[in-house]
């Protein structure tokens, strides 16, 4: 963007006081104090309850109902606790690593050639396909859960990582399909062809060729396919039936129940899950905006 | 036979790339909504449905009984239908136009050059960053009635607390702020890289003309914006329609029919009490059914007015 700035001439700096021309996107004193006064309390507003959290987390187990005295005797005594747990937070961090990694491969897999299918080629079934990827992100788990859930057992598919890894690419798939249908159009169709004269078969054109140019938008469908098994509660609810196999989204419930409340415990887990979804969620946010634009633009 | 193989030899590059999808869809989404419109249409409950009990399997008893369960709920029978979809379209409303509005807004200033621009950035985007169903338990932690953060500094400017989650009013109230706050950033994020997208001699070319600040809003902004305005904001609508950690884990476990929406209100019929399976799918049949008329309308509507701005 180049803007040329106009140098105040001679004439108009002696017919003082002009106004100096501002550049757009400069702002005054004033709009720059509101800026940021905006900026600061929206930005307040979304970290305080994680911050709230993370102070809480470093109180003992009954501390959550004064929270003042936090400040004066901070103990790591939850962690502990949580981490100590048989069955416990353990546990369930390691399954949802598991089930989240699980359904990451194999959902960007699956939904990368999908999608560069969808992009590159004119096949009967196009049409209906992405049609059916929008129709399914309606699909509201009240009338799948029951079905899905007989389905599964009639697999042998209940209470093991694989059926809930099978689950969450339904959920998160189609999404994903779509949105990169939409990267891998941005991508000129000429490097294609250039590989194909190499020699390059389809599959090697798309293997070697577009996904290592698509990497920020593999690398958001990535994000979201994880934080979406990371998180999802109905199905891994249901599905996982004995505590070795509950994921995190499962057992924080049993710590804040009907008859009790381990707000201790909920908070030092809620830290520690939230690091690893924070982490993945940093290492591909400079991606964000131009992965998500590039398929969420076409429709 | 033919046509078939001569298809097959031009196609099967492309179908063998769908070909996963496509399996994975139809088995575990097709044939389970199949399954699922076929017991909308039954009476299949706790007591009749197959089950195995240790060694012995007890096979399935339930009925088709044609549109009854329909009848039932939409004729007002069952009780809740009407009060609850109320809610639904009320939440989803006011959920995506906050989203929007917010998410707008925050955008437009994340646009400007200005400093800690990138400090700011991280930050607003740390609600996505968290996941749904930690953000609900930090948030029932805040809003707790007796000790939570929010109460107590009410408390402490001298405003008597409120029941957040407990009260049917400010429950509603409630699960609509967090359900926002989780929100924003998606949407913020997304219309970023739409104003990013726009041309900057758009921008150049209506200051020429002498448009004011509004008017270059107005005229070349979100017309900018529109592709994936329309996009963002069919998806949130469906997202936050069938929205299900925040109501079930925020207010869930105690709450009456009050401030659950239709997805959570059909869970808790397959789920909690006597498990009514049937009475559940058919919860799910008129979701789907009402966002597919949505969807179908939303997408005819857009596709008129691009024509008459075409036309015009």
């Amino acid at each position: 963007m180049s803007l040329t700035v106009v140098e105040p001439t001679a004439a108009t700096a002696t017919a003082a006081p002009v106004a100096r021309r501002r550049r757009r996107g400069d702002r005054s004193r004033a709009a720059s104090i509101a800026y940021h006064a905006v900026m600061i309390t929206a930005s307040a507003a979304a970290i305080f309850p994680v911050l709230w959290i993370l102070y809480m987390s470093f109180g003992d187990a009954d501390a959550w109902a004064n929270p003042g005295e936090i400040l004066s005797n901070p103990v790591l005594s939850n962690y502990a606790n949580v981490l100590r747990q048989p069955d416990g937070f353990p546990t369930w961090l390691a399954n949802s690593l598991i089930l989240a990694a699980g359904t990451t491969v194999v959902g960007v897999l699956i939904a990368a050639s999908a999608g560069y299918a969808l992009s590159r080629m004119r096949f009967p079934g196009h049409g209906p396909l992405m049609w059916s990827f929008l129709i399914t992100q309606m699909f509201p788990v009240a009338i799948l859960i029951v079905p899905l859930y007989n389905i599964l057992s009639a697999l042998h598919l209940i209470n093991t990582y694989a059926g809930l890894v099978l689950t969450y690419c339904t959920i998160s798939v189609p999404f994903c399909a779509w949105m990169l249908r939409g990267y891998f159009d941005t991508i000129p169709a000429e490097i294609d062809e250039a590989g194909r004269l190499d020699g390059l078969s389809p599959f090697g054109t798309f293997w070697r060729l577009v996904v290592p140019l698509a990497k920020p938008g593999l690398a958001v469908t990535a994000f979201y396919t994880f934080l979406t098994a990371w998180g999802e509660v109905a199905y891994a609810t249901q599905f996982m039936t004995t505590p070795d196999k509950y994921t995190l989204a499962v057992g924080l419930q049993t710590y804040v129940g009907q008859f009790k409340a381990e707000w201790g415990a909920m908070t030092a887990a809620s830290v520690m899950i939230s690091m690893v979804a924070a982490a993945v969620f940093f290492l591909v946010q400079r991606h964000l905006v131009s992965g998500l634009t590039a398929g969420a633009g076409k429709s | 036979m033919a046509t078939v193989t001569r298809r097959l030899g031009r196609h099967w590059y492309a179908w063998s790339m769908v070909a996963p999808v496509v399996i994975v869809l139809t088995v575990l989404v097709l044939v389970p909504l199949g399954r699922g419109l076929y017991l909308s249409l039954t009476d299949a409950n706790e007591s009749t449905i197959g089950r195995t009990i240790g060694p012995n399997h007890i096979p399935s008893t339930y009925e088709f009984v044609g549109l009854d369960n329909y009848w039932h709920v939409l004729s007002g029978a069952e009780g809740h239908f009407y009060q609850v979809l109320t809610w639904t379209v009320v939440w989803t409303i006011a959920c995506v136009v906050l989203h929007y509005v917010l998410g707008l807004g925050l955008a437009l200033m994340l646009n400007q050059r200005a400093r800690f621009r990138a400090g700011y950035r991280i930050m607003l985007i740390l609600p996505w960053a968290v996941p749904a169903f930690v953000s609900a338990f930090a948030w029932r932690l805040l809003l707790n009635g007796d000790r939570g953060i929010v109460n107590q500094a009410l408390a402490s400017a001298g405003l008597s607390g409120v029941q957040w989650l407990a009260d049917p009013l400010w429950q509603k109230v409630s699960v609509i702020a967090v359900n926002v706050w989780l929100g924003v950033p998606f949407m913020m994020v997304a219309l970023l890289g739409g104003l990013q997208s726009i041309p900057a001699e758009q921008y150049e070319a209506a200051e020429m003309d002498g448009a004011s600040a509004w008017q270059r809003f107005t005229y070349v902004t979100l017309p900018g914006l529109r592709p994936i305005s329309s996009t963002v904001v069919l998806l949130g609508s469906i997202w936050t329609f069938n929205q299900f950690p925040v109501i079930f884990l925020l207010v869930g476990g105690d709450a009456g029919a009050d401030s659950q929406i239709l997805v959570t209100y059909a869970y808790r019929l397959a789920f909690a009490g006597v498990r009514d399976y049937s009475g559940a799918a058919t919860y799910g049949a008129l979701i789907l059914l009402l966002l597919l008329v949505f969807a179908v309308v939303y997408r005819r509507r857009l596709a008129e007015q691009d024509s008459s701005l075409r036309s015009r």
